[in-house]
């Protein structure tokens, strides 16, 4: 072995009560660490499958970020201008030649887009009367846009073609209302329409607010129910890379002026929460982390501080101060190493207990258990963490030891 | 080979510095010949340490300069005399200091290992030959705590010999040796100043001891008082 390796192993191997517990320390915070990236990393993943990416990417809606100017506004930019009984217009809303501007975005590459007319209804089944969100879509362009095809668990999309009044319930509304596959219900619109539709699907997203208030039919129908022929109020776009979405709601809306919202505009909060989440784990760890660097710093000012002898006879026999050094940073290191080891083996295990953890909630999404995300990288974090830490603690002994005097020991005898 | 001069000391003094410093030695002026086995001598608290620490480049003199081989030690930075005194400089304590947790071959093999010239196996037969020549060859598996103060003694001159140093500087070696085993390792001491060249400077308060030795330098309150 090499030498300088050899007495350092030998400084532990003699202490090996305070080698076990600084081991431990690093073992510990290297394997919860492991456990809790799993476990954040694995729902925040889920969580952005689940919501994010089904949703489209990027959603226009008929609405503005700030209201219109008004003329006298305009006509005074410079001055104090202040308007008593404002009172709104009821403007006929909807995107202006939506159609067109689908088409304009559509001929960028990479990007898919669906047009949607979105409004409150009521569903009437016998005695039950339910409020939910009517979207009206074209199936073909929907498919490239949503998941909503794959998520069907009885009926097709193609169902809204086929059949006159076809109409797609959420799982949960259908459970609410107590309708399924086949039966006819009642729509009725703000606007007063009445229309006696067919389910031709159910759709089970497992998010729940989707599933228990969401239905879909032909743009066509809904816009007949809302009396709005021809209008549409959202255009759903869906991109081949998820990250160009930002800038591309930037451009849309500087370009048509309706607000663009991109998924991280829409999703701002738990984005939010998860930023918070991270900082909580990276907080936690280190905490650990700090804790088990204390106790290396131990171990190795009590090692120099007994070996002070051996440190001068070292030198005196030619041991330079990089080589003393060494050897103390190698202790420190070593038990980083060794706790990482066992950190990894802890972290593997823990997160394998937590993944046979059964329960069950229904909050965003459903879920039956913890959500986990292997992954090599958490590994390797926790390792260069438990690496640095190990190095930082033993830093500062290992040059008080290298500075150690000789003569100043040897003069003062045994 | 005898006859150059291979450590000048010239006007050295070393003082402590502190409120009240302290003189250890001073103004010492000494040339030593390659092959030379020189005795120190002198009362308790005479400087006799003091001044092996310096040879050994394990002090530095507050003045003048120590010359090895015609360089200026005084001058190196640290990694550099720490590689001299691995090379060319053994060192044996006056209070035996040897590495607890190795045995005594693993002690005696320690230097020759840190030089690490030599395959491991070619340094384990040399520290072995070593231990014997002390009549130690038994022992060598034993841990410090295993052996007696004299046994001790002899593992740590062993050491100090491991590289084959140009320079040997003994303080009280034989503190704790029977007047046999004393006159044994005078004995080496002589045999490798006069068969292998080697200088070697012993710190002796033993004056028939002392009398075996080519040239006694007596030090009294910090200075040379006579040379004989
Ligand atoms: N750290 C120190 N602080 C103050 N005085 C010191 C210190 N080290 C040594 N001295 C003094 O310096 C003088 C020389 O000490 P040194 O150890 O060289 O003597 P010595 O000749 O080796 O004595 P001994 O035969 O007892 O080993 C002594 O008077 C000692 O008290
Ligand atoms: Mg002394």
């Amino acid at each position: 072995m090499h030498l300088i390796l050899d007495i350092a192993v030998t400084h532990l191997i003699h202490r090996k009560r305070q080698t076990l517990v600084s081991v431990l320390g690093v073992a510990m915070g290297v394997g919860f660490f492991i456990a809790m990236a799993a476990m954040m990393q694995g729902f925040q993943r889920y969580f952005v499958a689940k919501i994010i990416d089904v949703s489209p990417h990027i959603i226009m809606k008929d609405e503005y970020r700030t209201p219109p100017r008004q003329p006298v506004e305009l006509k005074y930019a410079e001055g104090a201008v202040r308007l008593f009984n404002l009172r709104p217009r009821e403007e006929r809303r909807g995107i202006k030649n939506g159609m067109a501007v689908i088409d304009a975005i559509a001929r960028q590459p990479g990007v898919a887009v669906a047009p949607t007319l979105a409004g409150q209804i009521f569903l009437r089944y016998g005695t039950k009367d339910l409020s939910a969100t009517l979207y009206g879509i074209d199936p073909d362009k929907e498919r490239r846009v949503t998941f909503l095809e794959q998520d069907l668990i009885a009926g097709s999309l193609n169902g809204l073609h086929t059949t006159a009044n076809g109409i797609i319930l959420g799982s949960g509304l259908a459970d609410k209302i107590g309708v399924s596959l086949g039966d006819t219900l009642s729509v009725i619109s703000p606007a007063g329409v009445i229309l006696k539709m067919k389910v031709v699907g159910v759709f089970r997203s497992g998010i729940t607010a989707k599933d228990n208030y969401e239905s879909f039919t032909l743009l066509k129908k809904a816009q007949i129910l809302q009396d709005r022929a021809n209008v549409i109020n959202q255009i759903r776009i869906r991109l081949g890379d998820i990250n160009q979405a930002a800038a591309l709601a930037r451009s849309l809306e500087v370009r048509y002026d309706y607000r663009t919202e991109s998924w991280e505009e829409t999703n701002k909060n738990v984005l939010g929460i998860f930023v918070i989440q991270n900082g909580i784990m990276y907080s936690t760890v280190s905490a650990i982390l700090i804790v088990a660097a204390f106790g290396i710093f131990n171990i190795i000012t009590t090692v120099i501080h007994e070996k002070e002898h051996d440190i001068a006879i070292l030198k005196s026999i030619g041991f330079d101060e990089g080589a003393i050094r060494g050897i103390f940073l190698l202790e420190g290191l070593a038990v980083g190493v060794i706790g990482t080891l066992i950190g990894w083996a802890l972290g593997y295990g823990l997160t394998e207990l937590l993944a046979t953890v059964r329960f069950s909630i229904e909050g965003f999404v459903k879920s039956e258990g913890f959500v986990l995300y292997y992954t090599f990288k958490h590994y390797l974090i926790a390792g260069c963490f438990a690496l640095i830490a190990s190095l930082a603690a033993s830093y500062l002994p290992a040059r008080k030891a290298a500075a150690v005097n000789p003569v100043d020991i040897i003069r003062g005898g045994v | 080979m005898a006859g150059q001069a291979l450590i000048e000391v010239r006007n050295v003094t070393r003082i402590l510095p502190g409120p009240v410093p302290v003189t250890l030695v001073r103004d010492i002026n000494l040339s030593v010949r390659q092959g030379e086995f020189i005795a120190i001598v002198g009362a308790s608290g005479s400087g006799k340490s003091s001044l092996l620490y310096l040879l050994g480049l394990l002090d530095v003199p507050s003045q003048g300069a120590i010359f090895f081989e015609g360089a200026n030690t005084t001058l190196l930075n640290r990694e550099a005399q720490a590689r001299m005194r691995l090379v060319h400089l053994g060192f044996v304590f006056q209070f035996h200091f040897l590495l607890p947790e190795f045995t005594a071959l693993g002690n005696v093999m320690i230097p020759m290992r840190k030089k690490g010239t030599r395959p491991e196996a070619d340094i384990e037969r040399e520290a072995r030959s070593l231990l014997a020549e002390f009549g130690m060859e038994e022992y060598s598996h034993r841990l410090p705590e295993e052996l007696s103060g004299g046994e001790r003694q002899r593992v740590a001159i062993a050491r100090a010999l491991a590289n084959r140093p140009s320079l040997i500087l003994a303080d009280e070696p034989t503190g704790n040796l029977d007047s046999k085993n004393a006159r044994q390792v005078f004995d080496i001491f002589k045999r490798l100043a006069e068969k292998n060249g080697q200088t070697v400077i012993v710190v002796t308060h033993e004056a028939h001891l002392a009398k075996q030795t080519h040239r006694q330098i007596r030090l009294l309150d910090g200075r040379i008082a006579t040379v004989e």
